[in-house]
């Protein structure tokens, strides 16, 4: 556990200080990782922690992302006060959906998140309520401000996205160590036996939803405010697909693992670029490769520590 | 006074009638044995009352409350545990882990409260761990609690079982077989731990085919046939009766 | 009524195609419970091959339209289907005791391999099929010009799907497969190569699949190495809406959904013609998740 210690406190102390040493491309291209990562801990808690496969996950994302920037084009609402309103948002959005989608057997729940997705998509296409700007999306969306101070570079932005990185995997990790995190996974490891037990597996799977859908959306309104234009493809099921692959691949369930899985999948493709026409297709055949040899992910998660009954352990130890 | 009260219970399966018009009560405190042949239904009749399966007719009053109906986690919450015929256990976690999953339905924190870490969850959570090695150390398997489920021996994944059932905090445990794959010794030191659980004021009601255990630990027997009951009484009255016996005919009885 | 009889008859030309890819769809789901996401690219794969061979053989002008399209459709169906047969064996027989999880990223992971494969191979833009190679004629059933293509492309499918059901029914190698559907551990025990049932339904759906695509690239005249996403997802629905593993159950699901798509398209709205099929999707899920038919799915060994 020490070394392990080490190593994430060496990885912190790099990122803090590394847009002094990237160009402002690379730069950018950490904020999307960052971003990806984000969004991938967020799907974290709903497949790789509870174990639903969910490939619906970009819809959430979207949702956020056109409250935010709807509500900031129209009314001018500062676009980082819109970050609770659009998590909010896509939570309740996510709440209504999964609803009556919770108890469906895994593969089915897989096709069935596909299909949301795409509906949200071809209604972001659609201009549904006449809101949504159509294919073309929504343009105009302002910079956020902290305190008066106006983000706008690849440098600040770095600073926003892996400040809010920091404080989602803060807060996930804690909720990985409590009751509610061991219910997930119980869950996921075999739900009879956990209804068995005394746990509400309706309503657990319902809560994963919501908190990974509430994540996406604080997301998605950073992201609106980077790009200051969204359209619906950006929110496609291939993009579901990248942050289920990140996890899978990372390691599901593994905070440790999917960051991982985010600067794999996100920042190889860019150190290769050069080779552009077949990073798709490598892409494609490791994921295979991968679920044949290695079908646990990079990072799986490892033994959890229990400080207190170790304590018990050696006190009444004989 | 009575605890558990069954009545008129029935399930069906397309034609096959599994339970039929089964009536029965357990007192408070004691511990009953559900026995019969192969088939006869027992499990079934543990499913209807655990909330896993639906009767078709009939109640199931619980501390004066029908439990038919309810969900199976919410019969948790009212005081009933089980355990599986076939072990149900989280297998790829550690054993202390899976007796936390009894603790959970005693507990409160919700997803907010662990994220924000609130004295009272962090309370919690550390009596929650008291709680289980408690239950670990009761059914002898204290010092594995890192282990991982599946590494355990057979006999002790039973009381694995078991632990995470009592980890409930239950007024009746619904024991499935426990004494299953046990071999003499364990058999009695499962014998022990059930008068303990008995100790403590747990009620027990259990299915068991190993004669000698039942005969000596139940205070009162349940006979299923078919479905249906034939029988009920003390283990004496249960020895002598002829219908069993013909229902047993040629099966083991000392 | 002249616009609904227009409609209703392009959708069971659609529906048609649905139904075949619906075919490969349901049959690898029946007897492995695995979605195989790489099925729609199996589809693609057909209508470039097709193509291919169309343009390099020249065999319109030296055979004549009718021989030509016929042995254009052997040679598509016979190369999709080693195609397919390969793919099972790289990537879902390693797989076949893993969690299920595994063998649904391979999937996609193939999928994303054969899309790219395509895109690199041939090029991300839109290819044409040759025109003026099949009749515009149209013909005048019952006071109506329906086009005939439509009529082939329908009878195709049909021809094609009654061929399947006669072979899953009566031959012994239709019953194996229906066994192992069934239940793999018992006909395993009855002396059935499920190996085999597998490789054969993996050489089965991807023919039917190459000859859907095939048909796509002749009717509408226009291929995109994207074009098994869309079909290969409303086909699933298809074969859900039938019932998953269920044959008949593929071909009649097929038919509604190309009805129902064409007929909501007409009257309902054009832009939300592809949202339809997700519609109809989660609707059963929710209402009927076994579908029309009742789904037919292998008990795991």
């Amino acid at each position: 556990m020490k070394s392990s210690k080490i190593l994430y406190l060496v990885f912190a102390a790099a990122m803090a200080t590394c847009p002094f040493f990237l160009n402002a491309y690379w730069t950018d291209v950490f904020n999307n990782v960052g971003l990806y990562a984000i969004l991938a801990l967020s799907l974290n808690v709903i497949l790789g922690h509870c174990g639903l496969f969910h490939m619906g996950h970009a819809a959430f994302y979207a949702i956020g992302a056109y409250t935010a920037a709807i509500l900031n084009t129209m009314y001018g609402v500062p676009v980082l006060w819109l970050m609770p309103l659009a998590g909010i948002l896509a939570g309740l959005f996510a709440m209504i959906v999964a609803r009556p989608i919770i108890h469906l057997r895994g593969d089915y729940l897989l096709i069935v998140t596909i299909g949301i997705v795409e509906i949200v998509r071809i209604a972001l296409i659609n201009n549904v309520f006449d809101i949504t700007g159509g294919a073309n999306g929504i343009f105009g969306i302002s910079r956020p401000s902290v305190f008066g101070f106006k983000i706008s570079k690849p440098d600040h932005f770095f600073y926003l996205i892996w400040g809010f990185a920091a404080l989602t995997i803060f807060l996930l990790m804690r909720l990985e160590h409590s009751r509610f995190g061991r219910a997930l996974l119980y869950i996921k490891e075999d739900e009879v036996a956990a209804g068995g037990s005394g746990i509400n597996v309706a309503h657990h799977k319902l809560v994963a939803f919501i908190i990974g859908a509430v994540w996406a959306g604080m997301c998605g309104t950073i992201y609106a405010a980077k790009m200051t234009i969204i359209a619906p493809e950006s929110f496609s099921f291939a993009e579901s697909v990248i942050l289920f692959t990140i996890v899978i691949l990372g390691g599901s369930g593994s905070i440790p693992g999917v960051i991982l899985g985010s600067f794999l999948l996100v920042g190889l493709p860019e150190v290769f670029r050069g080779l552009a026409e077949y990073r798709m297709l490598v892409f494609g055949a490791a994921m295979v490769l991968m679920m044949i040899f290695r079908n646990q992910g990079l990072l799986p998660p490892g033994p959890k520590r229990y400080d207190v009954a170790a304590r018990l352990q050696a006190g009444g130890a004989q | 006074m009575t605890l558990l009260s069954v009545d008129n219970l029935s399930k069906s399966f397309g034609g096959l009638m599994a339970v039929n018009d089964v009536t029965f009560e357990v007192e408070s405190g004691s511990i009953v044995g559900l026995i019969g042949p192969n088939g006869a239904g027992k499990t079934t009749v543990f499913n209807l009352i655990t909330g896993n399966y639906q009767p078709n007719t009939g109640t199931v009053l619980f501390d004066g409350q029908n439990l038919v109906g309810l969900p199976t986690h919410t019969i948790v919450e009212k005081g009933i545990a089980r355990t599986f015929q076939t072990i149900r256990l989280f297998q790829n976690m550690t054993v202390l882990e899976n007796v936390l999953a009894g603790a959970h339905c005693r507990m409160r924190a919700g997803c907010i409260a662990a994220m924000l870490r609130t004295p009272s969850q962090r309370r919690e959570e550390e009596e929650a761990m008291r709680q289980a090695m408690g239950e670990l150390e009761f059914v002898g398997l204290g010092k594995e609690w890192q282990n991982k489920a599946k590494n355990l021996s057979y006999g002790n994944q039973r009381l694995l079982e078991i632990a995470r059932a009592l980890a409930t905090k239950p007024k009746l445990i619904v024991l499935d077989e426990p004494a299953g794959g046990m071999n003499d010794q364990e058999t009695q030191e499962l014998i022990n731990l059930i008068r303990a659980i008995q100790d403590r004021g747990i009620t027990v009601l259990l299915i068991e085919h190993d004669m000698g255990l039942v005969m000596r630990v139940c205070s009162s027997l349940v006979v299923l046939e078919h479905g249906a009951k034939i029988a009920s009484g003390t283990p004496a009255e249960i020895q002598s009766n002829p219908r069993v016996i013909e229902a047993y005919l040629g099966a083991d009885s000392e | 009524m002249e616009e609904f009889f227009q409609q209703l008859t392009n959708g069971l030309a659609v529906g048609g195609i649905y139904a075949l890819i619906a075919l490969g769809y349901t049959m690898v789901y029946g007897v492995m419970k695995l979605i195989n996401f790489a099925h729609g690219d199996l589809f693609t794969i057909g209508a470039y091959l097709g193509l291919t061979l169309l343009v390099s053989f020249g065999l319109f002008d030296k055979i004549g339209p009718l021989p030509a399209v016929i042995l254009l459709a052997v040679m598509v169906m016979i190369l999709v289907a080693i195609i397919g047969a390969v793919l099972e064996r790289v990537a879902y027989k390693p797989l076949r005791h893993s969690p299920r999880l595994s063998a649904v990223v391979s999937a996609l992971g193939a999928s994303i391999f054969f899309q790219n494969a395509i895109m690199a191979i041939y090029s991300p833009k839109f290819l044409v099929y040759p025109h003026d190679i099949l009749p515009k004629a149209a013909v005048n059933i019952l006071g109506l010009d329906i086009p005939i293509m439509r009529i082939i492309l329908f009878m195709t499918s049909l021809v094609l799907m009654l061929a399947l059901y006669f072979f899953i029914q009566k031959t012994k190698i239709g019953t194996a497969i229906r066994a192992a559907a069934i239940d793999q551990g018992a006909a395993k025990l009855m002396g059935i190569n499920v190996d085999r049932v597998i490789m054969l339904v993996f050489c089965i759906g991807p023919a039917l699949g190459g000859a859907a695509g095939l048909m796509v690239g002749l009717y509408y005249g226009q291929i995109n190495f994207s074009m098994g996403w869309m079909y290969g997802l409303k086909a699933f629905t298809a074969a859900i809406l039938g019932g998953i593993g269920n044959i008949p159950g593929a071909m009649v699901g097929g038919l509604l959904l190309g009805v129902i798509e064409a007929l909501g398209a007409a009257y309902i709205s054009i832009a939300w013609k592809d949202a339809i099929a997700f519609c109809v999707l989660i609707l059963i899920l929710i209402v009927r998740p076994t579908g029309l038919l009742g789904e037919r799915v292998a008990e795991k060994v």
